[in-house]
């Protein structure tokens, strides 16, 4: 096999990279997607970012590339302050982000039309890299000839032919199917652990518990509006990442957990849970004081796998196995734990250590006819969701008991920033569709209160 | 290497023709100007005329694609660049041209006097603008659609702004642009006969070329060369998509943004002829690649320094462009606050009775383009959806369509005004006839692609629950062609206006007719040199345009695209 320039040696503990005390503000939002955010990247060090969508890793990632400046704070490039592009690096992208009408080895040596090799040395470096990442003999293919898995081999190939000194990933492995992925990543892992690649240090974010366990050096947990860093955690040793085993075991266990109860003290938690907890100083900056938030994040849930999700568990006995639950349902682990989030949130189900339960309530839910899963719903939303109590409540004092999706959305960014407050919206307004609280016009842009819960209220302002 | 073949003596062949064509050309543009040059009727001048018609066309088409890939480049780099630039555009588009022609050429004239090089210019520009504004609205369309990822790579990857133009944007913008390319050849065409001809109070100022050729035979009332002239306008056109646009297309598919290959990718035997021919090949690895490699380099500042130079630094850079940028901005700035005020002031000497003129003229032509293109959609929408819900009628038609969809209606316009004139309210006729040659296609071809495009999922549907007649229209087929219905409407809509420029107020068989018109009074005030009025009734046209476009289309656009799109 061949190599690419040898690495210089590895100096432990010098910092490359560095964010300190980042905060990231799209455009007008009034709310940020990062804040005070602070994260080292080491040499020799493979870290990985975890967290629910929206908490920002791919825009953390962006800002330690140069891609784009953060609001305040820093970025240290070898612990100089640095604006623009990071000149040694390079990323791997979800969607590839190959050039279609470039040839594999047109793509490979993109990479490096900007460092003023000649055409031969070009084509030499690029064909090494080619053979490095296992596409002889697709040189001449174009993009579209080939499978997920043999694209995202080019991305990465044109990602280290430029020897970067670190290598981001933005969800790698999510867009190939599971095995082509693992099998993917193992290939990764053994030109990492092995130094075949001159990379010093490499950033990746993702969803998957199971990936960042295998391969990560340093594990951070993000938590969301805006993003910070809730907890970093140590990953395990070198021996251990692969195999199957309890230590593992553990590590997986202790990230679900912490992923799935976004409310809890994640470093207290995982203190009690692995003595693997490194120093605050790095990751973890204290939790920022914020006023307190007027709604509840609503996990971005349709109302569709809600209740299909709510009539599964009851049928394999109104219980079911985090784990078990990811495999039997085909879904990412994230999706899944949004999907825990929601049902919990309703009061429709309750989570314990990795178990899922249906409540009492639940269980009738899932039980019973459409008419009556709607009255539930219905109750069990008022009860517990804050944003739809204070829409309801605005369309019964509205008079004319419609009110502009606008304000509402205004009044959202107060909380969230542009794009969740959005999503927000649209999970309640999907909501409050289902509970027939209220109808939605689109082009009109109005929220208008359910013509029966409208009647109730005029026969009780004649009763009065 | 491909040997050499008998498609290889047809190029140079070809090539030889296209050389001798550029200097008899030139020849002509030094020849001095001669008022009521004579245009000769005979057919063996034909092949010369169309040459030179042709020429002009791709002049002005080059200029063009140039203008709008600058324009756009810039439009998309910023967004205060993008907030002045996108409207100006629109401004740009609903202008009636055709108004400021007088002034062009007095202008152009005067600058080469006595030569025809001015005259020629007058023509490009006129050309010029009808070809340039949607191709700058479709790639400034393609850059903003770039994936965001791709774009981030090309960062990454240091391509610098000119590989990154070169290697990403272009690409990805040139399926679009060539099919829009398409589109602004039609709009020349449109305007060859106005491009050729101008008319300076008294003096009758002519080009060689089809166009006049075309006004000469109808002058002379000549129906045998005028059948000729159409015929060879027709043979250009076919011969050019045939030679040009289908290789292009059939070329351009290794530029659609998918994953996964497709299956019934364009074909043209013209490219696969090219393809196998050892001149072209020859010519690809000697000449073309080794001057676009060097380009490449003296285009791109990082080229032929080390690996590991200092970081440039992007923005200092972008400072610097944005301090250049502000300057020209001011510049403009003034520019236009001058030729505000100054339009201000003339337009300022008409009296109350010339504006209640201007708008009577104005409300004479906005009937008549509504009815123009109320009988557009009147039968472009079932015969549209009639050709568009059966595919093969669509295989049978589609080419007879765009072979008649592409013969310029201002050609066939004397053709017309022959027949129509002599009946009574015959030019009135004539113009909406002729807004309705011009329009028409622009809404057929919107609602065949709408037809074709309602799922067939969603049409058997409508079978399985008998819903059949009036209900099927009201259901399922207007609801799904209304976007595309639309969207026709809105280029229809400019061209109908623009149209009657050319269709109010005639000279025909040396006798100049009119009718009340916005369009006849712009062209009036043009030939009698009454700039007042002629500002006028071209602000006035802009503005009906412009304000249709906003307040009328753009809203049912966007009600089309919430509520009717089918996904
Ligand atoms: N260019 C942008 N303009 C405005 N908002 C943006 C932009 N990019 C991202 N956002 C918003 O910022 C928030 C964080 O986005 P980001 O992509 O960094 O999250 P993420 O953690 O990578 O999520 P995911 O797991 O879904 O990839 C989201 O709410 C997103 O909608
Ligand atoms: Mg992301």
């Amino acid at each position: 096999m061949a190599t690419l320039a040898p690495a210089s040696p590895i100096v432990p503990g010098s910092v490359l990279l560095a964010a300190h005390n980042v905060r990231k503000v799209y455009g007008h939002d009034r709310t940020p997607v990062l804040e005070n955010v602070t994260v080292e990247l080491r040499d020799g060090e493979f870290i990985a970012l975890l967290g629910p969508s929206g908490s920002g890793k791919s825009t953390l990632l962006r800002i330690l590339a140069g891609l784009m400046d953060a609001s305040a704070g820093d970025v240290l490039v070898h612990g100089e302050p640095r604006r623009g592009l990071n000149p040694d690096i390079a990323i791997v992208f979800q969607s590839f982000a190959l050039f279609p009408w470039l040839t594999v080895l047109q793509n490979v040596e993109l990479g490096l039309l900007a460092t003023g090799a000649s055409d031969d040395e070009r084509r030499r470096r690029a064909l090494k890299a080619i053979d490095l990442i296992g596409l002889d003999g697709y040189e001449e293919a174009f993009p579209k000839e080939l499978s997920g898995g043999m694209k995202q081999r080019v991305g990465f190939a044109r990602a280290l032919v430029v020897e970067p000194e670190v290598l981001f990933m933005d969800e790698p492995f999510s867009a190939l199917d599971v095995l082509t992925g693992e099998n993917l990543r193992g290939e990764l892992q053994d030109l990492w652990s092995e130094h075949t690649i001159p990379t010093r240090a490499v950033l990746m974010v993702t969803h998957n518990i199971d990936e960042a366990v295998s391969l990560a050096d340093r594990i951070l947990v993000f938590g969301a509006n805006p993003g910070h860093v809730r907890v970093e955690l140590s990953g395990l040793p070198l021996a251990e990442r692969r195999k199957k085993g309890p230590a593992r075991a553990q590590l997986v266990d202790t990230i679900y957990h912490i992923m799935t109860n976004p409310t809890e003290d994640a470093i207290a938690f995982a203190e009690q849970r692995v003595a693997r907890v490194p120093s605050r100083a790095t990751g973890a900056a204290a939790p920022v004081e914020r006023a307190p938030r007027r709604y509840q994040t609503l996990p971005d849930v349709g109302i569709d796998d809600l209740t299909g999700f709510v009539q599964y568990l009851s049928g394999t006995g109104g219980r079911g196995n985090l784990h078990e639950l990811s495999r039997d349902l085909q879904m990412r682990a994230d999706d899944l734990l949004a999907l825990v989030e929601a049902t919990d949130l309703l009061g429709l189900a309750d989570m314990q250590e990795r178990q899922v339960f249906l409540t009492p309530i639940g269980q009738r839910f899932a039980e019973v006819e459409l008419d009556e899963e709607k009255a539930i719903f219905r109750t069990v939303a008022i009860e517990h969701i804050s944003l739809l109590r204070h829409i309801v409540r605005e369309l019964e004092d509205a008079p004319t008991h419609t009110i502009e999706a606008e304000g509402v959305l205004d009044d959202l960014e107060h909380s969230f920033s542009g794009a969740e407050a959005r999503r927000q919206f649209e999970t309640v307004v999907d909501w409050g569709r289902y509970a027939e609280l209220f109808t939605y016009d689109d082009a009109a842009g109005e929220l208008r209160l359910d013509e029966e819960h409208r009647m109730d209220l005029r026969t009780k302002a004649q009763d009065a | 290497m491909p040997a050499p073949r008998w498609v290889d003596a047809l190029m140079l062949v070809a090539l030889a023709a296209v050389g001798y064509g550029v200097m008899r050309a030139a020849a002509e543009w030094r020849a001095p100007l001669t008022p009521g040059m004579r245009i000769d009727l005979s057919p063996t001048n034909l092949p010369y005329y169309a040459g030179l018609s042709t020429l002009r066309m791709a002049i002005a088409y080059i200029i063009s694609l140039v203008f709008s890939l600058v324009y756009a480049r810039v439009a998309a780099s910023s967004r205060i660049a993008e907030r002045v630039m996108l409207p100006l555009l629109d401004i740009l588009q609903s202008i009636p041209i055709l108004s400021f022609m007088p002034g062009v050429v007095l202008g152009l004239a005067a600058m080469f006097p006595g030569r025809t090089v001015g005259l020629e210019l007058a023509a490009v520009i006129l050309i010029f603008t009808s070809q340039a504004w949607n191709l700058a609205f479709s790639f400034h369309q393609s850059l903003i659609t770039i994936p965001r990822e791709l774009g981030e790579a090309a960062s990454v990857y240091r391509l610098g702004l000119w590989r990154r133009f070169t290697k990403l944007e272009l690409p990805y913008g040139a399926i679009a642009l060539i099919a829009n390319s398409m589109m602004s050849w039609a709009g020349g065409w449109f305007f060859l006969m106005a491009s050729e001809q101008f008319t300076l109070g008294d003096k009758n100022l002519r080009l060689p070329g089809l166009g006049s050729y075309l006004a000469a035979a109808a002058d002379a009332g000549d129906t045998r060369a005028l059948g000729l002239g159409l015929g060879t306008l027709v043979a250009v056109i076919v011969l050019l998509d045939q030679l040009l646009w289908r290789p292009l297309v059939a070329w351009s598919d290794r530029f659609k943004f998918e994953q996964t290959g497709s299956a019934d990718a364009p074909q043209s035997v013209t490219l696969d002829m090219l393809q196998r021919s050892a001149a072209v090949h020859w010519v690809q690895v000697r000449l073309l690649r080794p001057v676009f490699s060097f380009i490449d380099r003296r285009m791109s500042p990082m080229g032929g320094t080390a690996a590991g130079a200092p970081p440039t630094q992007p923005r200092e850079r972008a400072r610097g462009a944005l301090v250049v940028f502000a300057l020209a901005g001011v510049a403009l700035a003034a520019v236009l606050a001058w030729g505000a005020w100054s339009a201000l002031s003339t337009v300022a000497s008409l009296t109350a009775g010339d504006w209640g003129y201007v708008l009577r003229c104005a409300g004479a032509t906005f009937l008549r383009t509504s009815v123009a293109l109320l009988l557009a959609a009147a039968w472009t929408v079932p015969v549209g959806v009639a050709i568009g819900m059966n595919a093969r009628l669509a295989r049978k038609l589609q080419p007879v369509v765009q072979i008649a969809a592409s013969v310029p209606a201002t050609a066939v316009f004397p053709v017309l005004l022959f027949a129509l004139l002599a009946l009574p309210g015959g030019l009135n006729m004539a113009a909406v006839a002729l807004m309705l040659l011009g329009t028409q296609w622009y809404v057929l071809f919107n609602v065949i692609a709408g037809a074709m495009a309602i799922p067939s999922d969603l049409r058997e549907a409508a079978m399985v629950y008998h819903v059949s007649g009036w209900r099927r229209w009201k259901t399922l087929i207007l609801p799904a062609i209304f976007p595309y219905l639309v969207t026709g409407m809105i280029t229809a809509t400019g061209g109908a206006w623009n149209a009657s420029i050319v269709s109010e107020y005639v000279t025909f068989a040396g006798r100049k007719v009119s009718t009340l018109g916005l369009g006849a009074l712009i062209a009036q005030a043009a030939d009698s040199g009454r700039f007042p009025l002629l500002l006028a009734g071209t602000l006035v046209m802009s503005a009906i345009v412009i304000a249709g476009n906003r307040l009328v289309w753009r809203r049912l656009y966007v009600l089309a695209e919430s509520r009717f799109r089918l996904e």
